[in-house]
C-alpha cells in the first residue's frame, strides 16, 4: 500500500476509489493480522461502507477532505461512539461510547476510514503491548519479538501495511518506543497540541495523541488533521498552528542541535548509540550545528514519572467500579462489588500502578513521593528551558535497544520501565518529540532515534525528521 | 444518655459551620446538561456528569461568578485557585473522585455580620461539584437496611459553593442566626435559591465544647444531615449536651462524624472508626488555573445589590434603633419602604412598628412610600386609632387606595371624647359588680372595659382615651 | 524519603484502592514496589524545598464554557450498557453507610 498522502489524491481526483484502498487495507490485514494481532476490533462493514460513501461524495463532486479514503487504526483508548472501546482491559470489554473522541471526528470529517481499533498495554501500562487482557500484539519485523507499547498495535498496524495511519497515545513514550521497534515514524506532540477529549485517560498530565505513519510527511499530515484547538479540553492549547506538512522541505541548514549526554551513555546499547551518532552527522552534513549538551535533571526523569503517571492513574482508574459501564463482579455490598469488580477486571501492571500511586498520594507520603515528583518536573522543565537557549533542537534515543523478545521482560516491572528513559522527559516537560526510524541494530531489527524540541517547535522538529528519514541507513 | 436537661452551665458550645450551596447556573459546573433535577432520572446527564472513560471537564464561567458574588458579599479576598481531586469511592460519585478546590479555594478569609452585629469569620468559600443521589430500596428506605440501592445522576456536577464558617458561633440560636443570614445573602445576591428543605442549602456542623474560660478547642464531631434550621438547633442542642455528658462522666469525645436523627431526636456514629478515609488530594490535571483579573472581579463587586447587613444598618440609623431590632424588616423586604415613609415625615416608631407588625403580608413591599406615610402622619395627628390605622394599612396593600379615601369610605374618624364617654358611662351601669372590683383594685378588669367600649364601637375608639376616661372615672 | 513499603503499606493501598490481593500476591507487590521506590530514592536526595511544583505542563489559566444547555446523553444508550438498571436508574448492591 502506498503513502496516506498519495491515497488521498487518488481518492480526491477520482483516480483511484476509497473502496478498493479499503478492501485492500482489509486484504492485509486477513493475510497477517492471525500473527501479528494488532487490532482489538476490525471494523470491515464499516469501512467498507464509509469508504462508499465517500466514493459517491467524489463522485458528486464534493471534496471529502485531505485524508480522503485513508485506512486508519486507533488505539483502543480512543473513544469511537458505538464501536467497542476497552483499553484492553477485561473492565471495559464490550462498552460501547456513547461518543466519539474529538480526534476521531476530525479524522471522520478529513474524509478517513477507520478500519479498526488496536492493542495496546492495559490502560496504556506498558512498553511491549504485553498487558493487553487480550493478548500480546508480535512486532511485524521479527514477530518472535514485542512490538513496544503501549501503542504495540498502532505501530504494528503501520508496520504490516494494515493502515497507513494510526493514532496511539504517548504518556511516557507510548508512541514514539514502539514506532521505533517497529520502524515506522511516532510523534508526541506539545502537551495540549491535540484534544485529548475522548481519550482514555491514564495519567492526564502526560497523555497527549499523536501520529504513527510510515513517512514523516504523512505523520505531519495526520497530525495537522488531528491537533488544534478543542473547546472540549481545558488544557488544549487556544493558538493555532501552521501546517506541519507545509514545512517538510526546508531542511536544518543554520539550525543548531544537542545531542542530550545523559540519554545517549549508559543504558543504551552500543549499537542504538551508534546510529544516533550518525544521525547526528547526517543532521550536521545537512548543515544543521551539532553538539553535545547536558540536561542533568533528565536522569531523574524515570523516578519523577513513576511517581506522577501511577498518581494521576490511581485516581482515574477509580471510575471502573461496577456500577455504570463495563464489567461488575456482583457481591453483597456495593464496596464489596467496586472490589470485586477491579480485583477480576484489572490486570497485574494496572493494579501495581495503582496501588503504587494511590501510595505517593496517601496521607504521610504525598509530600515525599508525588510532591517531590512535581517538583523534580520544574527541574526538568528548567533544564531543558536552559537546553533551549542555545538549542533549537535536541537529539537522543529513542529506546535503549531494539525490540526484545515477547515474555523477556514480564517479571520485572523495574527493568521494563527502563525502556521509557529516553522519552520520558518530554512528557513530564510537556514538549514534542518524535521517533524517526534510522537503520537497524545489530540484530537487523529498526532503530529509532527521537528528535526534541520546545513547546510549540513541531515545525523545526519535523524539518528535522525529515531530513533524517532522508538520510537514513 | 444525654437529655435536654442536661446543663451546660460552666460549659462553652462552640460551632463552625459548613454550608454547601448549590449555585443558581443553568447548566453543570463543568458541563452543559442542565442543572435541573428531581424530576425523571438520569436525564440531565452527559459523558462529563457521567463519568464515561474519555470525558474532561470544562469551567462553567456563570459557576465561577456566581461564587465570585458569594465570596464578594461575605467580604472574601478573590484569589487565583486550583481545583483538586478529592478521591474516595461512593457509587452516586461518577468518576469516584470529586473535583474540588482544597489548598488554593477561590475566596478566602471574609466574615458575615449577624443581626446582634457578631462577626462571624469565613476560611473559605470554594467551587465544587455535587454528587448523583442513591436511593435506597426495601428496608422502609434506610441505608443500613436496603436490598440495593438506584443512583439518578441528574444532580452530578450541579455546582455548589461551599463556605467554611469559622468555629466563632456559640449557641444554637446564633447557629440559626447564621443560617438565615447566609440564606439571605444567597438569594440577595442571586447565587442559590437557598431552600434548606429542598437540599439546595445543606448545612454540617462541627461541634465541640469547653470549660467556660478555656481557649484550646475542644474535640469536634461533624453532625451531617441537619435539613432545616429547627434540626440545627435541635441537633446542636443534643450534641453539645451530649458532649458535655461525657466530659463531666470523665469520659472522652471521639472526633467522628455523626449522623443527626430528625425522629428519634438525637445523634448517632455514621460509620465505624477503622475505616479509614485518605482522599490522596491532588491537583486536578485536567483542568487550568482560575485567575480571575482584578476588572472582572471589580464588575461583580460593583453588581451586588446592598445586603442585609448594610440595609438592616442603613434602616436602623433612619429610624434610630439597633440593627437587631430591624432584622425581621429587611428579612421581609420593607427596609426601602420605611426609609421613604420616614424620608416624607413619618414617625419612625410607628413607621417600624407597622412594619414589623402589620405588614408580614405578600405585596407589602409595593406599597406607596408617601401613602404610608400620609397614614401614619394620619395616626400620629389623632385622625385615626391605632386599630384603624392597621385596618386601613391592610386595604391599602390589598387595593392601592390611599389612607384618606379608606379611611373615608370607612367612617373613621376619631371619636370625641364626649361620645365616648357616654358608653363608658352606658357599660359601668350595665356592669356595676366588675365595675365595683375594678375599684377595688382589680385591674384585669380594665381590659375588660376596653374590650367592651371596642366591641361598642367596632375597633374605632382610640384605647389611650379609653384608658384615660376610666381613670378619671374611678378617681372621679 | 520514608523507609521501605511495608506488606501492611500495600494491603491498607489495596483497600483504599478497592483491590483485593491474596498472600501471595501481596508478597509479590511488596517486592515489586519496594524496587520501584527504591529506584525512585535518587530524587530524595535532591535538596528541592524551594523548587515550585509543576502540575500541569502547559500552564493556561482561565477556561471556561459559556453557562448554555446541550442536550442530555440518551438515557437508553447509557442505561444500556449498565450492569444492572431499574426504573431509569443504575442498581447497585447495598451500599452500607452514607459518602464520607
Ligand atoms: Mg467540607
Ligand atoms: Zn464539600
Amino acid at each position: 500500500m502506498s503513502d496516506a498522502r498519495s491515497i488521498a489524491e487518488a481518492v480526491r481526483s477520482g483516480e483511484t476509489a476509497a473502496s478498493e484502498v479499503v478492501d485492500s487495507s482489509l486484504a492485509v490485514i486477513a493475510e497477517r493480522e492471525g500473527e501479528i494481532h494488532a487490532f482489538n476490533i476490525v471494523l470491515a462493514d464499516e469501512a467498507r461502507a464509509a469508504a462508499e460513501a465517500i466514493d459517491r461524495r467524489v463522485a458528486a463532486g464534493e471534496d471529502p477532505g485531505p485524508l480522503a479514503g485513508v485506512p486508519v487504526a486507533l488505539k483502543d483508548n480512543i473513544c469511537t461512539r458505538g464501536i467497542p472501546t476497552t483499553c484492553s482491559s477485561r473492565i471495559l470489554e464490550g462498552w460501547c461510547p456513547p461518543y466519539d473522541a474529538t480526534v476521531a471526528t476530525r479524522l471522520a470529517e478529513a474524509g478517513a476510514v477507520l478500519v479498526g481499533k488496536t492493542n495496546m498495554d492495559e490502560f496504556a501500562m506498558g512498553s511491549s503491548t504485553e498487558n493487553s487482557a487480550f493478548g500480546p500484539t508480535c512486532n511485524p519485523r521479527d514477530t518472535t519479538k514485542v512490538p513496544g507499547g503501549s501503542s504495540g498495535g498502532s505501530a504494528a498496524a503501520v508496520a504490516a501495511g494494515f493502515t497507513p495511519l494510526a493514532l496511539g497515545s504517548d504518556t511516557g513514550g507510548s508512541i514514539r518506543q514502539p514506532a521505533a521497534l517497529c520502524g515506522v515514524v511516532g510523534a508526541k506532540p506539545t502537551y495540549g497540541f491535540v484534544s485529548r477529549y475522548g481519550l482514555i485517560a491514564f495519567a492526564s498530565s502526560l497523555d497527549q495523541i499523536g501520529p504513527l505513519a510510515t513517512s514523516v510527511a504523512d505523520a505531519a499530515l495526520l497530525l495537522d488533521v488531528v491537533g488544534g484547538h478543542d473547546a472540549a479540553d481545558s488544557t488544549s492549547i487556544p493558538e493555532a498552528h501552521a501546517s506541519l506538512a507545509g514545512v517538510l522541505g526546508e531542511g536544518v541548514s543554520g539550525l543548531r542541535v544537542g545531542v542530550i549526554d545523559e540519554l545517549s551513555g549508559e543504558g543504551v546499547a552500543p549499537d542504538v548509540l551508534h546510529r544516533t551518532g550518525e544521525a547526528a552527522e547526517a543532521l550536521s552534513a545537512a548543515g544543521a550545528k551539532v553538539e553535545e549538551v547536558s540536561v542533568p535533571a533528565t536522569t531523574y526523569g524515570l523516578s519523577a514519572y513513576y511517581l506522577i503517571a501511577p498518581a494521576e492513574a490511581s485516581s482515574n482508574l477509580a471510575r471502573y467500579d461496577g456500577v455504570r459501564y463495563g464489567l461488575r463482579v456482583d457481591a453483597a455490598s456495593t464496596p464489596e462489588m467496586n472490589e470485586a469488580t477491579r480485583t477480576a477486571g484489572f490486570g497485574d501492571e494496572v493494579k501495581r500502578r495503582i496501588m503504587l500511586g494511590t501510595y505517593a498520594l496517601s496521607a504521610g507520603y504525598y509530600d515525599a513521593y508525588y510532591g517531590k515528583a512535581q517538583k523534580v518536573r520544574t527541574l526538568i522543565i528548567r533544564d531543558f528551558a536552559t537546553a533551549y537557549e542555545s538549542y533549537d533542537l535536541l537529539l537522543s534515543p529513542t529506546s535503549p535497544t531494539t525490540a526484545f523478545a515477547l515474555a523477556e521482560k514480564t517479571d520485572d516491572p523495574l527493568t521494563m520501565y527502563m525502556n521509557d528513559v529516553c522519552t520520558i522527559p518530554s512528557n513530564l516537560a510537556g514538549q514534542p518529540a518524535i521517533s524517526v526510524p534510522f537503520g537497524t541494530g545489530d540484530d537487523g531489527l529498526p532503530v529509532g532515534v527521537q528528535v526534541l524540541a520546545p513547546a510549540l517547535g513541531e515545525a523545526a522538529m519535523f524539518r528535522a525528521a525529515a531530513v533524517l528519514e532522508e538520510a537514513a541507513p | 444518655m444525654s437529655d435536654s436537661a442536661t446543663s451546660l452551665e460552666g460549659w462553652e458550645v462552640v460551632v463552625g459551620l459548613e454550608v454547601h450551596a448549590e449555585l443558581a447556573t443553568r447548566t453543570k459546573l463543568f458541563s452543559g446538561s442542565l442543572n435541573q433535577f428531581g424530576g425523571e432520572p438520569n436525564t440531565n446527564i452527559d459523558p462529563v456528569s457521567l463519568g464515561l472513560p474519555g470525558s474532561l471537564p470544562v469551567l462553567n464561567r456563570q459557576a465561577v461568578e456566581l461564587a465570585m458574588r458569594v465570596g464578594l458579599a461575605l467580604h472574601c479576598t478573590v484569589q487565583p485557585s486550583v481545583f483538586a481531586r478529592k478521591n474516595y469511592f461512593y457509587p452516586d460519585m461518577p468518576k469516584d473522585y470529586q473535583i474540588s478546590q482544597y489548598e488554593e479555594p477561590i475566596n478566602v478569609d471574609g466574615w458575615l455580620e449577624l443581626p446582634s452585629g457578631r462577626r462571624i469569620g469565613i476560611e473559605r468559600a470554594h467551587l465544587e461539584e455535587d454528587t448523583g443521589k442513591t436511593t435506597h430500596v426495601g428496608g422502609s428506605g434506610r441505608i443500613h437496611e436496603a436490598g440495593y440501592s438506584l443512583v439518578d445522576y441528574n444532580r452530578a456536577g450541579v455546582p455548589l459553593i461551599e463556605i467554611v464558617g469559622r468555629p466563632d458561633i456559640r449557641s444554637a440560636d446564633e447557629a440559626r442566626a447564621y443560617v438565615s443570614e447566609l440564606r439571605a445573602i444567597l438569594v440577595a445576591i442571586g447565587a442559590s435559591d437557598g431552600k434548606m428543605e429542598e437540599g439546595s442549602l445543606r448545612v454540617d456542623c462541627n461541634v465541640s465544647v469547653r470549660r467556660r474560660g478555656d481557649t484550646d478547642y475542644g474535640t469536634r464531631c461533624e453532625i451531617k444531615n441537619v435539613n432545616s434550621l429547627r434540626s440545627l438547633g435541635r441537633a446542636l442542642d443534643y450534641e453539645a449536651a451530649r458532649q458535655v455528658d461525657l466530659l463531666e462522666s470523665g469520659e472522652k469525645v471521639t472526633q467522628e462524624t455523626r449522623h443527626w436523627n430528625e425522629e428519634e431526636g438525637r445523634t448517632h456514629s455514621l460509620r465505624s472508626k477503622e475505616e479509614a478515609f485518605d482522599y490522596r488530594y491532588f491537583p486536578e490535571p485536567d483542568l487550568v488555573t482560575l485567575d480571575p483579573d482584578s476588572a472582572w472581579i471589580d464588575a461583580v463587586r460593583e453588581s451586588l445589590p446592598a445586603l442585609p447587613a448594610e440595609r438592616r444598618h442603613a434602616l436602623a440609623e433612619r429610624a434610630g434603633v439597633e440593627p437587631a431590632e430591624v432584622a425581621v424588616i429587611v428579612e421581609r423586604g420593607l427596609d426601602a419602604l420605611c426609609i421613604d415613609a420616614i424620608g416624607a415625615g413619618a414617625d419612625p416608631a410607628r413607621v417600624i412598628t407597622h412594619a414589623e407588625h402589620n405588614l408580614a403580608v405578600e405585596g407589602a413591599a409595593g406599597l406607596d412610600a408617601a401613602a404610608f406615610a400620609a397614614l401614619v402622619g394620619m395616626e400620629t395627628g389623632g385622625e385615626l386609632t391605632a386599630t384603624q390605622a392597621k385596618q386601613v394599612l391592610a386595604e391599602m396593600v390589598d387595593t392601592g387606595a390611599d389612607p384618606k379615601s379608606i379611611a373615608d369610605a370607612r367612617g373613621f374618624e376619631a371619636m370625641d371624647t364626649g361620645e365616648l364617654e357616654a358608653i363608658v358611662d352606658g357599660l359601668i351601669a350595665d356592669n356595676p359588680d366588675q365595675w365595683h372590683k375594678l375599684c377595688e383594685g382589680d385591674q384585669k378588669l380594665t381590659g375588660f372595659f376596653v374590650g367592651q367600649v371596642m366591641k361598642a364601637t367596632q375597633g374605632q375608639a382610640d384605647g389611650k382615651v379609653v384608658n384615660r376616661l376610666l381613670q378619671q372615672k374611678k378617681d372621679g | 524519603m520514608p523507609g521501605r513499603i511495608t506488606r501492611d503499606d500495600v494491603a491498607y493501598v489495596a483497600r483504599l484502592a478497592r483491590l483485593r490481593l491474596t498472600d501471595a500476591e501481596l508478597d509479590t507487590f511488596t517486592q515489586q514496589l519496594s524496587d520501584v521506590l527504591e529506584h525512585a530514592g535518587d530524587i530524595s536526595a535532591l535538596d528541592i524545598a524551594d523548587v515550585p511544583p509543576t502540575s500541569h505542563p502547559y500552564p493556561l489559566a482561565n477556561v471556561f464554557r459559556e453557562d448554555t444547555p446541550v442536550p442530555s446523553v440518551d438515557r437508553g444508550e447509557v442505561l444500556a450498557q449498565a450492569p444492572v438498571a431499574e426504573d431509569g436508574m443504575f442498581r447497585v448492591p447495598p451500599v452500607l453507610g452514607e459518602a464520607p
